[in-house]
């Protein structure tokens, strides 16, 4: 269970999160949406403790994040698995070397039992045979596959996506949405996603929730946001330049 | 009032800035004394800044060790003193030149790389993956490369040192006629265990300050490629500097 609570951050004077308030129950999965640049990716590093809030809390599992000591943070972190936007994979690193590292470094498993695991995850991400290859060597889609096989490695409670599918085609789009609802029901997290792919997201989230100006504007299943009344959020989501949400081009 | 007020201004960040650094190497310096010892992670950077700086040091160093040879040589030779070759071309190496030349061409050659290679482990986001893994990236990222730093650099300056005194022996002796006894005995009689002492500080300090600059360089880069790149220039240029401000300042404690 994670719970946002009046979550404020702003950097240089500027404003991004404006009293954000979420609950996001155990098991489910979560998409968050919004206008580019409109403070999503900064909410989820607010979740693992990537950042601090100027001001509100962030409470994972009945304890605040924002409270915690750097050790008692640790020990939350690992509950989590963290698929970043560009992949973050160790350039140095193979592809096994990626996927095995959270476990070589995080538990006591054996080289076999950790080989075992690497191999049973590239197969989960549909990768078996890339082992050797260095990130450097593959396509985005396949960086982002890796990076989920490398955030599920250690089985985590929350998953936490930030924006897995941009610059993908829409099958490759589609694998990888296949692939997060495939391994949720075989691991079971709660998932908590940022997102710019509407309608696909559809098909993935049990909710969603639009963030707007800082806060957010809208919470519900995609039933509810695809029939919304609210204005702001028909102009996202139909993507029209005329309405409340100012853009460039409307400006 | 408003050019005090812009003085007041750049001094507070001035301040600020070396007082960041400093929370910076005693934060990373803690992880070196806690295990787990990242001992694989310590060889590799051992072979990055270490081994692979080796043919640059070899080049540079038997060049300096010529150049001040054939100086030396026709500046003693008009008051007669051609013997002391050996010696000043080894105090001056030994003192002065190993150290500080090895130093910046370390922080040339593997310094700014460094600065790179973390910097775009940042914008990456692959420091905060590090940090959402529960791993401290200080431990991973920051302290092998210092140690590293502390072991290599001593060693490539006695490299240096030694390849030049060969280079000036190169010069003096197969070139310009000197005995071979002359430059070796002169040497052995001049250089004193403090004057290697001495080298050996410099170089264990320059280790620490070209790591500590170019990795909280890497670490707090700026956005995207332009940061990076400025982030590795102030690191070569602080470091550089920092370097010949240290070597004044452990010359003249030392004298």
């Amino acid at each position: 269970m994670i719970e946002i609570v009046n979550l404020h951050k702003s950097f240089n004077g500027q404003k991004v999160l404006n009293g954000v308030n979420l609950s996001i129950p155990k098991g489910e999965l979560i998409a968050i949406i919004g206008e580019s640049g409109g403070g999503k990716s900064v909410l989820l590093k607010h979740l693992i403790g990537l950042l601090r809030p100027d001001k509100g809390s962030v409470v994972v599992d009945g304890e605040d994040i924002t409270k915690l000591s750097r050790k008692e943070l640790d020990l939350m972190r690992e509950k989590f698995g963290v698929v970043f936007q560009g992949g973050a994979l160790f350039d140095s690193f193979t592809i096994y070397e990626n996927i095995a590292f959270p476990l070589r470094e995080k538990t006591r498993l054996s080289e076999a039992e950790i080989h075992e695991k690497v191999e049973e995850s590239l197969e989960d991400v549909g990768l078996k045979g890339i082992e050797e290859k260095y990130p450097a060597e593959l396509s985005g889609g396949m960086k982002k596959r890796v990076a989920l096989a490398r955030a599920l490695i250690t089985e985590p409670k929350i998953v936490l996506f930030d924006e897995p599918t941009t610059g993908l085609d829409p099958i490759k789009l589609h694998a990888i949405h296949k692939l997060i609802v495939d391994t949720r029901r075989k691991y079971g997290f709660t998932g908590v996603m940022i997102s710019h792919d509407i309608p696909e997201i559809y098909e993935v989230a049990d909710r969603i929730a639009f963030l707007f100006e800082g806060m957010i504007e809208v919470a519900g299943t995609p039933e509810e946001i695809v029939h919304s009344e609210d204005r702001i959020v028909r102009q996202f989501i139909t993507g029209s330049l005329s309405g409340p949400i100012k853009t460039d081009h409307s400006m | 009032m408003r050019y005090l007020r812009i003085l007041g201004t750049w001094v507070l960040s001035v301040l600020r800035e070396m007082g960041h650094m400093l929370i910076f190497l005693v934060h990373s310096f803690s992880f070196a004394f806690i295990p787990p010892f990242k001992f694989r992670v310590l060889l590799r950077e051992i072979r990055f800044i270490g081994t692979r700086s080796m043919t640059v040091i070899f080049l540079m160093g038997s060049f300096t060790g010529m150049v001040l040879a054939l100086q030396v040589f026709y500046t003693l030779r008009k008051v007669g003193s051609e013997a002391m070759v050996g010696p000043a071309v080894a105090l001056s190496l030994i003192r002065e030149l190993g150290p500080v030349l090895s130093a910046l061409t370390i922080t040339g050659r593997a310094g700014s790389a460094l600065t790179a290679e973390i910097g775009i482990m940042r914008i990456s986001e692959q420091i905060d993956a590090l940090t959402a893994m529960a791993l401290n990236p200080l431990r991973y990222l920051i302290i092998p490369k210092m140690m590293a730093a502390i072991i290599v650099f001593p060693l490539l300056t006695a490299l240096y040192d030694v390849v030049g005194i060969y280079g000036g022996y190169f010069v003096g002796v197969k070139m310009l006629g000197l005995s071979s006894g002359t430059y070796f005995s002169e040497m052995k009689h001049w250089v004193e265990m403090k004057d290697i002492i001495i080298g050996t500080y410099k170089s264990l300090a320059f280790g620490v300050l070209v790591l500590w600059v170019c990795c909280y360089k890497g670490f707090y880069t700026g956005y995207g490629a332009e940061g990076v790149s400025k982030a590795t220039t102030e690191a070569v240029v602080m470091s550089s500097i920092l370097i010949l401000v240290s070597d004044y300042v452990i010359g003249s404690l030392f004298l």
